[in-house]
């Protein structure tokens, strides 16, 4: 048990000492400013933090992450639910979601600048309405596949609206809210990173226009790694330790 | 005091798609007495869950009506399913209180359940731990922690070891009788049927009607003698021969 923990961890560290390997080897082979040594992008890395350019910029990208994310899983949450349980209602509706999955979040996000100026609240609004739709449509599979003998048991025991939602319903949708979180982080700081770029005068998005202007290389691989780390963190502190909690009463 | 009037004209399940309609019950008249203890028995697939599930207000898509007591006040249903219908992610103990009002004032009586259940050892565990008798056992107590007005049990005692279920059986009595309330009782074990009931009532395969209603003269001290049991069974089935082809 003990050996084949150590050996999964040896091997994950091998797999990144090899993909730094090749990396390095690549750019010497190259040897041109389009791909800088692993060792040139961590000095700019270093270099980014110490100016504390690179935490201001990371920190108004994920607060901006943070604002949209909670906003579309709330929402979504709320709509999906209410159209996974009325037939009638999701028939009405289901049009405007495929419109809404399918608009390409570029179209979106100029409309938002658009119509409501290069303003910060268009920015939001850009990246919930293009997250919007993909919770809704996962929360709705959610609230179909409810077990209906269990909202039976709750109903004939008297559970109340407040009772059945904590306990009969929630523990149900779980896996769905997990799932609709992983995805909506991977798209958020995608579409945040575009809207950045062509409207606000900070954050990543912004940054990486510069460094692209610029030709800079080494400083967008080395924004590219603070931003892959941070949401990494965010699965180990986070996410992980959800599943597990949520997971407990499983076999 | 909770007496059930049951009146319904006509119970049909829509067909599906190219599935033709299916008429599950029909002009269907039941009257049970408060506290009166009432078993059905019919084969398989008759309409008795169709039937409890509309006592329980669960299923109100029926022609008809169904009256539970005389109070304004609605009474407590405990219903144990015929699948035992946990919740997977709350232990035991939380199943059952669940159900509770006032989880303080029941915990003497939970615990006391879960003694007689001889669950009191598995409280914190969860669900898909235990064995289907046990969980099924989990069920019974939830349905008779709330002190029910009206309790429904749908074939309760199926897949419990026999010394198991005659021991649930004296408990659902013992309990029945320190506290009475009326009870409709699910089964197709004409034996067990005989030792519970006041009155037996049988049903037809659907749509499902009543074949007859008979009530059940032997005094409940006699009723741990498997001979009397038998003997009573014995005449039934000489009595009625329409019941033999159901059982």
């Amino acid at each position: 048990m003990l050996f084949s923990k150590w050996s999964t961890q040896l091997l994950a560290l091998l797999s990144m000492v090899l993909f730094v390997g090749l990396w390095q080897g690549l750019a010497v082979y190259l040897h041109n400013n389009t791909l800088p040594p692993p060792l040139r992008v961590a000095e700019v890395f270093w270099q980014e933090i110490l100016t504390g350019q690179l935490p201001h910029h990371l920190g108004v990208t994920l607060r901006r992450l943070l604002i949209s994310f909670s906003i579309s899983m709330l929402l979504g949450a709320g709509i999906g639910i209410v159209l996974g349980r009325h037939e009638k209602l999701n028939a009405f509706f289901d049009n405007w979601l495929v419109i809404f999955l399918n608009v390409p979040a570029l179209v979106t996000i100029i409309l938002c600048y658009v119509w409501f100026g290069l303003e910060e609240s268009a920015a939001i609004l850009a990246v919930v309405i293009n997250k919007l739709p993909n919770v809704i449509v996962t929360f709705r599979e959610g609230a179909r596949a409810l077990n209906q003998e269990l909202l039976e048991m709750a109903r004939c025991y008297r559970f109340g609206k407040r009772k059945t939602f904590l306990h009969v319903i929630w523990p149900q949708l779980h896996p769905f809210v997990m799932s609709a979180t992983r995805s909506g982080l991977a798209l958020v700081w995608k579409i945040i990173l575009v809207v950045e770029l062509l409207g606000r005068s900070d954050g990543m998005g912004y940054q990486l226009q510069l460094f692209f202007q610029l030709f800079d290389v080494a400083s967008i691989l080395a924004y590219t790694i603070a931003f892959v780390a941070v949401i990494q963190l965010i699965e180990w502190l986070l996410l992980k330790p959800l599943d597990r909690n949520a997971q407990r009463w499983r076999r | 005091m909770t007496d059930i009037h049951i009146d319904i004209k006509q119970k049909t399940y829509a067909g599906k798609g190219s599935a033709k309609a299916h008429l599950a019950i029909e002009n269907f008249q039941l009257s049970l007495e408060s506290n009166q203890f009432v078993c059905l028995v019919g084969s398989s697939g008759c309409g008795k869950t169709t039937l409890l599930n509309s006592i329980a207000g669960l299923d109100t898509d029926f022609v008809g009506e169904i009256l539970l007591g005389q109070q304004q006040l609605k009474p407590k249903i405990g219903y144990v399913f015929q699948n035992p219908r946990l919740l997977p992610w709350r232990t035991v103990r939380e199943n059952i209180e669940l159900a509770l009002e006032n989880i303080p004032q029941a915990t003497e009586t939970v615990d006391y359940l879960l003694q007689m259940m001889q669950l009191d050892t598995v409280q914190t565990v969860y669900p898909e731990r235990l064995s289907l008798g046990m969980s099924r056992r989990v069920a019974i107590i939830r349905a008779f922690a709330i002190n029910p007005d009206v309790l429904l049990m749908d074939e309760p005692f199926v897949s419990l070891d026999p010394p198991t279920a005659r021991q649930v059986r004296n408990l659902l009595l013992q309990l029945w009788q320190q506290r009475p309330h009326t009870v409709l009782f699910v089964t197709h074990d004409l034996r067990e049927a005989i030792a519970l009931a006041d009155k037996l009532v049988f049903l037809s395969p659907p749509p499902m009607q009543i074949l007859s209603q008979i009530p059940v003269p032997i005094a409940r001290d006699r009723r741990d003698d498997e001979s009397v049991i038998e003997a009573f069974r014995q005449q039934l089935i000489t009595d009625y021969p329409a019941i033999n082809g159901l059982l």
